[in-house]
């Protein structure tokens, strides 16, 4: 009986251990397909630049700031900090509170982050294709992480696209 | 009590073998460094560097990451897949001979390194298919 339960132990020690990466961390999921479609938009030109930079200044008009940049790739990243606090389990703690749970912790703050690829498509090269990926960590009032994942919300990438088509005009006018 | 004795001891070693030291850590000196590279390594033929980063870059996108940063000079690009956990890798591209380009992938899943064949195969495959070439063995 004690044999079982020191086995037991050390099984449960070497689980605890080792974390291994999901299997299908690296595949290509069945979604993968429909979400390059809603991530990407392409636009008739060959000026890659002038793409990247209408890009850049998307970014910040949505309050990003630039990470990183690499021109002669088309990659632009860029990322900002907000609150993450929202109604509904604020008004969970405090009903918990009041029934007297004690202070539960709430989300309070996320990071974002985005990134863009350019990529020239097309037999002539004559179209440039731009690909957004959004993500985010959120942290609880307590510091832990309550939340990292990719934002995949069709509106998101909807409305992205539409203000780029806008700032790809700006800056044709110089604005 | 000499039951209660050899758990105690059991469970001290579980836990001693359990910490590595910090030159441990920081070298990862464990894993072989030949093994290692022949599991992180595929050649392709081909010779387009700058074709080859954006299709890894593709590549990554497609499989969930968001870029981190990117140079074409040096061949290097770095992404994070976040899903519920963290999975950070830095790809290098450079030349091999006149005729080919070594592609090397490394992991890091939450706060560990990936050393696993596996997931590097399902990588290569999910490059091969963009790349519309075939991945060699490096050695």
């Amino acid at each position: 009986m004690k044999k079982f339960l020191s086995i037991f132990l050390v099984g449960a020690f070497l689980v605890a251990g080792c974390q291994t990466i999901p299997k299908d961390a690296l595949t290509l999921s069945p979604e993968s397909l429909a979400e390059r479609q809603m991530q990407t938009r392409k636009y008739e030109t060959k000026d890659e630049g002038k793409i990247l930079a209408a890009c850049a200044g998307l970014l910040q008009d949505m309050g990003f700031n630039i990470d990183e940049s690499e021109t002669n790739l088309g990659l632009i990243t860029a990322s900002k900090q907000r609150s993450a606090e929202n109604a509904g389990q604020i008004v969970t703690a405090v009903i918990v509170a009041a029934l007297g749970g004690g202070a539960m912790a709430v989300d309070k703050e996320q990071k974002m982050r985005a990134s863009v690829v350019t990529r020239p498509i097309g037999d002539q090269e004559n179209y440039i294709a731009v690909r957004v990926t959004f993500q985010r960590i959120v942290w609880n009032t307590q510091g832990q992480v309550t939340k990292s994942e990719s934002i995949i919300d069709p509106a998101v990438y909807q409305e992205f696209f539409d203000k780029l088509s806008k700032a790809i005009f700006l800056e044709g006018q110089e604005i | 009590m000499k039951t209660k004795l050899s758990l105690l001891l059991v469970a001290l070693v579980v836990f001693l073998t359990g910490c590595a030291t910090t030159q441990q850590r920081l070298l990862d000196s464990e894993a072989s460094q030949v093994q290692l590279r022949s599991i992180q390594t595929r050649a392709f033929d081909t010779t387009d560097k700058e074709k080859t980063l954006r299709t890894v870059m593709a590549t990554l996108q497609d499989l969930g990451f968001v870029l981190d940063k990117a140079d074409a000079t040096l061949g290097t690009v770095s992404a994070t897949k976040l899903k519920g956990y963290a999975l950070r890798m830095t790809v290098t591209v450079r030349p091999r001979g006149t005729t080919q380009l070594l592609v090397r992938a490394n992991a890091q899943y939450n706060v560990q390194p990936v050393t696993d064949p596996e997931p590097y195969q399902q990588f290569f495959a999910a490059l091969e298919k963009a790349m519309f070439l075939t991945a060699h063995q490096a050695d």
